[in-house]
Parts: C-alpha cells; structure tokens; sequence
C-alpha cells in the first residue's frame, strides 16, 4: 500500500499546492472526512472550512470555500473557489466573507425559501465558526 | 511640392508617432506575458472541473431532474449573446472581429425568427454593436475600472447572467470572445454556456465509479453555476491575452510602417534641399555671366 498520494489544491487563479500527502482532512458538505491515500473514488462538495493536508514534510492548512474534491484512490484534487493559506488569512478576509454569507442569508430570507434560509445560516455559522477557530 | 519646412515637421511628427507606437508595443508584450501566464494558472482548475462535470453530467443529465442550467429550458426561443470585448481599442482587428462574429450569430438567429439579447462585457464591443443591435442590448457590464481580472469579476458576470436566467429572460446563452492562439492568431469563438455542455474526455476518470457526497443531483445542481463562472473566467483571460497579442503585433506594424515613412520623407527632404542649392548655383553663375 502506498503511504502518499498525490494532493492537487486548485483555485480558478492559481494552481495552491501539488505535493504527497499521507492524509488530507476535508471540510465535506455533509461533514468533514479525512482522506487516505486508496480511500474509495468519492465526490464531494466543500464547505468553507480548513483543509488540513498532512505530508511527510510537515502539515499545511488552508481556508476554503466553494468548490468540490474529487478523491481517486492514489490522487487527490480539491478544487476551491477561493483558497487561502491559512497563515495568510486575516481579520478582513473573514470579514468580507462573513459579510457576504449574511448578504445571501439575508436575501434568502426575503425570498423565503425555507430550504435555502436554513442552508445560508448554516453557512454564517460556518463562517462565523471559522473565525472563532482561528482566534481571529 | 510641399516645402523643406513642411516636409521637415512632417518627418519630426511621424518620429514622435513611432515612438508611442513602440512604447505601446513594448507595454503591450509586458502586459501579454502576464496575461498569459493568468490565463495557465487558470487551466489547470478549468481542466479538471469540466472532467468532473463531464462524467457527472453524462450519468445525470439524461434524467427528467436534471437541473434546468443542463437541460435546458425545453425551447430555444431567446438568445442572449454575452459579446466580451476590449475596454479600449489600437489593437488591430481584436475588437471587430469579435463583434463580426457576434453580428453574424445574432443575423442567422433572427433569420430563423428567435429573439436575440445582448449582453456586452467591455466597451468597445457595445460601440460597435451600439447601431445595429442597439434595441437589442439588455445590459453592459464595464469592467474598464478593473487593473487585473480576478475570478470574482467572473462570478459578478455569471451572477448577472444566472439572475436573468432565473427570470427566464432567455433560454440559451452564448460567450463570444477571443481564444489566444499566440501573438499574431486570435481565432473569435463562440462558446455555449446555457445549457451547459461538457466535452467528454476520455481515458481520464480510468473507469472509477465514484461515491458522490451528497448526491449526485445536489452536486451537480451546485456546481453548474459555478461552471458557468468558470467558463466566462477562462474566456476572460483568454480574452486579455488575444487583446495583448493583438495589440503587441498592431503595433508592431504601425512602428514599421511609421520606419518606412520616415525613409520615404527622408529621402523626399534631401532631394528637394538639392533642388534648392542647384537652383541657387545655377542662379548665382548664370548671373556672374551676365555681367
């Protein structure tokens, strides 16, 4: 059994990180899920959330949201809408995206779709959450 | 025949233009680099988000649940055209040739009896469109004030396209822009965008069958917008690069040209500054004869 598998983290403007991982933990839609290397083929959607990827040269983390990851046995891609190292992220990168959740909950709202009200909280509270993680 | 003089400002006034033209080339070859490296670092995304989309949409997209962004909206009676153009012109055909296209597209719809919508993304193509299809435009998006076209750019226009969508303002959407070919090459390419379709890639998915989380329904009906993003980004670089390109090899010529005028003049100037001291000999000699 192989110890690594290829990692590929891609946002639409660049191409983040490309490296063995031995273990990458993925912020799921439906719950967050640790990948090994031979896991099952799977799809997932992502939630904003912290990607934890484990390598044999240390442990990365970053901030993502939006996208999907795409696990194939001996790779790995995750492709993010935005993805940010996350010693980089600050006090204003969470902002702007705590401020935009809370747009689309408000709206959300007024469009009183209860599905979608109920899916734009969770992803406040998600966001909110983050920032309280990171002690920001 | 025009005089020493005139012909002397006319060679100083053609030099300056040759040296913009330079600068402007020099700028646009800069600028071209970075656009096309924008435009690789975004392939890689764009890649492998049509080859998840591709099998997704092939084990989906045949079902009656299919989202309505892969489907269709079961008629094809409104286009809307989104022309993406340069923010600014001197950069040869690049402009005209996409609008060409578009108005091609947009005279062969209206011939079979569909109504046609236009969106423009950029000034100069709502200028050359402005005369014929001007009762056809439904919204411009003005991207002049934007340095380096980022992803949100993309999704503020997938947006605007996605709300109007939702309105059923129109039933299928297509891009118009520029694909980067390399400096003197930008093929004008119309792209479909809604309903969605995916290229089949082969050999690439290595015949796994993949567990979907959640559904393959909910996956799917989340990514296609943001497919939408996608493609209206990649078309967006490609796009800066053609305009870059164009206008590096625009320019290029222009500089020629402008070299070429120059040694014209030129020579115009010293046989006309010969003329003159001939003449002036021939009188000074022909005098001293005289006496």
């Amino acid at each position: 059994m192989a110890n690594t598998m290829q990692f590929d983290l891609v946002s639409p403007e660049r191409s983040l990180a490309s490296l063995q991982a031995s273990a990458v933990q993925i912020p799921g839609a439906d719950g967050d899920m640790t990948a090994m290397p031979d896991h099952a083929p799977t799809i997932t959607t992502l939630r904003p959330g912290i990607l934890k990827v484990e390598a044999p040269e240390g442990t990365s983390e970053y901030l993502v949201t939006g996208g999907f990851a795409q696990i194939n046995g001996d790779a790995l891609s995750v492709l993010a809408e935005k993805a940010i190292p996350v010693d980089e992220v600050t006090r204003s990168h969470l902002d702007e995206l705590i401020a935009e959740a809370r747009a689309s909950h408000e709206a959300a709202k007024e469009n009183g779709e209860q599905t979608i009200v109920d899916e734009a909280a969770k992803l406040l509270a998600d966001m909110e959450a983050l920032g309280t993680h990171m002690s920001l | 025949m025009p005089s020493l003089k005139d012909l002397k400002n006319r060679i100083e006034s053609v030099k300056s233009t040759r040296k913009i033209t330079k600068a402007m080339q020099m700028v646009a070859a800069a600028k071209l680099r970075r656009a096309q490296e924008a435009a690789e670092q975004s392939r890689p995304y764009a890649e492998r988000f049509n080859a998840v989309m591709a099998g997704l949409a092939a084990s989906v997209g045949g079902s009656d649940s299919a989202p309505k962004l892969l489907r269709g909206t079961g008629s094809d009676d409104v286009h809307l055209l989104v022309v993406m153009t340069a923010e600014r012109g001197l950069c040869g055909g690049f402009n005209s040739n996409i609008a060409r296209l578009a108005r091609a597209k947009a005279d062969e719809l209206r011939a079979k009896g569909k109504t046609v919508k236009i969106l423009t993304v950029g000034k100069k193509g709502r200028d050359a469109l402005k005369r014929d299809y001007g009762d056809l435009f439904v919204g411009h998006i003005d991207l002049s004030e934007v340095k380096r076209i980022g992803y949100a750019n993309a999704q503020d226009i997938a947006k605007d396209i996605l709300s109007r969508f939702d309105a059923g303002e129109f039933d299928v959407a297509t891009i118009f822009y520029a694909k980067f070919q390399n400096v003197v090459t930008q093929i004008p390419t119309a792209q479909q965008i809604i309903p969605a379709s995916f290229e089949e890639t082969e050999g690439d998915d290595s015949g796994a069958v993949f567990d979907y989380e959640p559904s393959e329904e909910a996956i799917l009906a989340e990514l296609l917008p943001k497919g939408v993003a996608t493609a209206i980004f990649s078309a967006l670089l490609e796009n800066g690069a053609s305009e870059q390109g164009a206008r590096m090899s625009a320019m290029d010529n222009a500089t020629r040209n402008a070299g070429e005028m120059i040694d014209k003049l030129t020579i115009q100037f010293n046989r006309s500054r010969q003329a003159v001291i001939t003449n002036e000999l021939i009188e000074i000699i022909s005098g001293a004869e005289a006496l």
